[in-house]
Formats: structure tokens, sequence, C-alpha cells
């Protein structure tokens, strides 16, 4: 039912990283990957005994960002002495990122925290395979010589790597945590700054104003608001969600366009400077929405606005944080 | 015309339609500037409807897309002049806070003179009338806004 891949040495290294720091008590838990119920998905798993790492996996559908586990878990795990639990978290270089960032906005201890960086090449877009193989069962997922292998009773079809992974993964500069891993599995290279020319939304912002709307419309018309995006997103955080508040009632629950989209755009101003472009708001969604789109905009502007990009260190102030004299103001409406 | 329902196109149509705009105008300059035009008798379009805030950081994103949804066809922010925010540095938050918000509604599909940012202190009567002047043109021609308000 798993993915079986090339990636048996990363892990099988990734297993003995884990046995090791749990028998020299360097970490109590450790947060990963194992199978999911299901093909073409994995669930999150936290193991505290030497035994048990084997139910460790690592593959290209390892979607879950784990940094998510941490945030409002972390008060109340405690041992029996009242001494912070030391957690080890298995990160790809988004979750590194979500994990720095979260310290950066104070709600981790780095110190608590083991990051075991381990390089990822990409996670295959579902929804974009389960679309291509239609209504036929997928039984079996494999990925060999930069191919997926979706195996059904009586079906077999292959897809580019290249092709199926997801928007995002395929500009991302940050394959393993970008600086301050505790341990690293494979080959892990410390980033300090990225190098983008987002050139892949150009096209999008050339487009007129009614055209954006229509595009915009058509992507969100299928949304249920399930709110799946920001249950997996590890920066939303917050103990009452904007949408959820009701007094004062801000914005409309219903499901009609203007409400869905007024909830996108506003979760996407919450997540500028912040958002760590890790794509699991886009493969947790049920209706397979893609906001690779918005989330490479936020990336842009934070960018070239603010010369930032979130989670590479923990020193820079996000710029919504922090405010400048000298900031572009070129949007001001000046006279004539 | 026996049709009791009149679209939003036809209605821009219309030359007597005018846009209705919501003023978000600073206690301590714009507002003040808002009152010097009006005591110096410099005319402006009567267009704008003036909320007053205790400075432009206190003006949160959900005032302008609320707006926006509650069917205002325009939207003008007014704050003083960097540095010179009564407290300190309440424009500087706002004005990069405002710089992202712009451009996320551009990139849905919002156009770009819906909502506009300006500066104006306590003196300048003369800049504010201009300036809603030149927003009451530039909204004037975008038309109704449509494209967020809610149907009912």
């Amino acid at each position: 039912m798993g993915l079986e891949t090339e990636n048996q040495e990363i892990e099988k290294s990734m297993r003995d990283t884990a046995r090791n720091l749990l028998k020299e008590k360097q970490v109590d838990i450790i947060i990963g990957y194992t199978k999911g119920t299901v093909p073409l998905s994995s669930s999150p798993i936290m193991i505290n005994k030497e035994e048990d790492v084997d139910k460790f996996i690592w593959n290209n559908l390892c979607y879950v960002n784990l940094a998510k586990y941490l945030v409002p878990l972390i008060p109340q795990m405690k041992d029996s002495e009242g001494k912070p639990y030391k957690i080890g978290v298995i990160s790809k270089g988004c979750v590194g990122r979500a994990l720095i960032h979260l310290a950066v906005e104070k709600q981790i201890n780095l110190e608590n925290i083991k990051i075991i960086g381990i390089p990822c090449n990409g996670i295959i877009n579902r929804k974009r395979v389960e679309k291509e193989v239609g209504e036929k069962e997928i039984l079996e997922v494999s990925v060999s010589d930069n191919n997926i292998v979706v195996k059904g009773k009586d079906f077999e079809h292959s897809f580019a790597f290249e092709d199926y992974i997801n928007e995002l993964c395929k500009y991302c500069k940050v394959k393993s945590p970008p600086s301050a891993a505790d341990a690293c599995i494979g080959e892990c290279q410390e980033v300090s700054s990225i190098e983008d020319d987002f050139a892949d939304i150009s096209d999008f912002e050339a487009m007129s104003s009614s055209e954006k709307w229509a595009y915009i419309e058509d992507l969100f018309g299928s949304c249920t608001r399930c709110y799946a995006c920001r249950e997996a997103c590890p920066m939303c955080y917050c103990s009452l969600c904007f949408v959820d508040q009701n007094k004062p009632v801000w914005f409309g629950k219903t499901t009609d366009l203007p409400d869905i989209i007024v909830f996108h755009l506003i979760r996407a101003m919450h997540l500028a400077g912040r958002c760590v472009a890790c794509g699991a708001c886009t493969s947790v969604c049920p209706v397979g929405i893609d906001l690779n789109k918005i989330t490479r905009k936020l990336e842009k502007i934070v960018k070239t606005r603010f010369d930032f990009t979130s989670g590479l260190d923990t020193e820079t102030l996000p710029p919504m944080m922090s405010f400048s004299m000298d900031d572009k103001e070129e949007f001001m409406l000046e006279e004539d | 015309m026996n049709e009791t329902t009149i679209e939003a196109g036809q209605v821009a149509n219309n030359k007597e339609w005018e846009p209705k705009i919501i003023a978000f105008l600073c206690n301590w300059c714009s507002y003040a500037g808002a009152d010097l035009a009006g005591v110096s008798r410099i005319q402006y379009p009567p267009s704008i409807r003036v909320v007053r805030v205790p400075c432009s950081g206190r003006i949160n994103p959900y005032f302008i897309i609320k707006s926006l949804t509650d069917g205002w066809d325009g939207i003008v922010i007014s704050g003083c002049h960097p540095g010179d925010c009564h407290y300190l540095s309440g424009n500087l938050v706002a004005r990069r806070r405002f710089a992202i918000l712009r451009e996320l509604l551009e990139f849905f599909g919002i156009e770009q003179g819906r909502v506009n940012f300006m500066w104006a202190s306590a003196a300048e009567g003369e800049r504010f009338a201009n300036l809603i002047k030149k927003t009451t043109r530039i909204v004037k021609e975008l038309g109704p806004n449509t494209k967020f308000k809610r149907r009912w």
C-alpha cells in the first residue's frame, strides 16, 4: 500500500537516526510520517518507543506539515517532573521553515525541539493523479525512474514525476531545513537567502482584472468552506479564527461566492510574510482547489517589497511584525 | 420603462449615477484636513461618507473588504504623512498592511482604483479636496461595484 521508491536508503537511515535519538534519550517523542490508510496518502505519527521506529516512512506522499502538531500541543506536553518534552520532528524543507518561523513568532521554543532534516524532492499532487485515473480505484502507487506508476485492478498508468508534483514544489528552493537542523539524514544544504524571479505568475498578473476575477470565481466555485486548508496550515494557529468570530460578525458564513472569496482573501492576507509555501492547504483540499498561485503571489509580495523570505533564520523580523520609515509608497494617491 | 429592477450596468450608463465612497479618515490629520476643506468652502464632490478613526493604524483590512462586500463603490483611506503620526508609528504599520492588501486585491481581480490610499495633513484642505475629486473621477470610470457585492 505504501510507496516503494528508491528512497529506501533514506528511509533506513531515518529509522536508524530516530532509533539512536530515542535510545540516547535525546528526544522523548519523534513526530514523523507513517503509511496512510489508502494509497496516495500518508499519516502523521508520534513515536516514543525504540521498537516502533520501523513504522516511519519517507516518500513523495508525505504532504502534511508536521509543524502543525507542535503549536497547540506544546504547553500540554510535559513529563512527570514538569519539564517540557524534547520533541524530534522529521523535517523536510518546508517543515523546517515552519518551525523556524513559529520560533520567530514565539510560538515554540527551538531548544525543546530537535529538527531532523531530510531532503525532499517534491510532493505528488494527489488530486491531479486521481483526476487522471478517474473513477477507477487506485490500489498501488510507486515512483521509479522519474515516473509515478499507479496500479489498479486492471489498469496501470504512468505519469512523469516532474509534471505531477505540486506546483509549489517545482519552484521550491529549500529542499531540506534551511538552518539549525540538529540531525541530518542524507544531504542537507544550508540556505540563507532565496533568489527567485517569480516568472510563473507574471502571466497571471498581466491579465485584466475581469479575467483575474473570472479565474478566482472559477477556482473557488467548488469551495465548501470545510476549512481543511486552515486546519492543515502550520501558520493558522489562532485560537479564534476571524471566520468563527461572531462578536462582531465580520464576514458571512455562507457558501455564497463573495463570502468564500473573502475567506480566502483574508486568509491570504493573514499569511503574508508567514506562509512557508509547504502546499499543505492544496494537498488536503477535498475538492482539489489549487492555492499555489496565491501562495506564490504572497511570496512575491514580501520578497520584492520587503526582501524577506519566511522561515530562513530566527533573527530577521517578518514584515508584518515591524515597520520602517523607508518603505516604498508608490501606490499612494498623489495630486495630478 | 416598466422594468422594476435596474441592472448595475444600466445604472453605470446612466449619467446621473454618482459613486458612493466610504472614507476612513484619521482623527488627527485627515479628518481635520476635511474639516479645513469644509470651513474654507473648497468645493469637492459629495460622494464620500466619512468614518472617523483614531489613526490609520486602526484601520483593519476587514474594514476595507467589508466595505466592498457591503457594496460601497470606492474606498478612501487617509492618514497623516509618514513621520507626522500622532501615535508616532501607526501610519507606518498601516502602510505595510495597505501595500500587501492592495496587491492582493489586485491579484484577486478587484480593480486598482477601487481602494485608494492617501496622506493628507490638517493643513492640507486644498489637497484633500483635490484627492477626493481624483478618487471620485477614478471610481466613476470604474462604475458600480458588482464583484464583491452580496446579492440578496
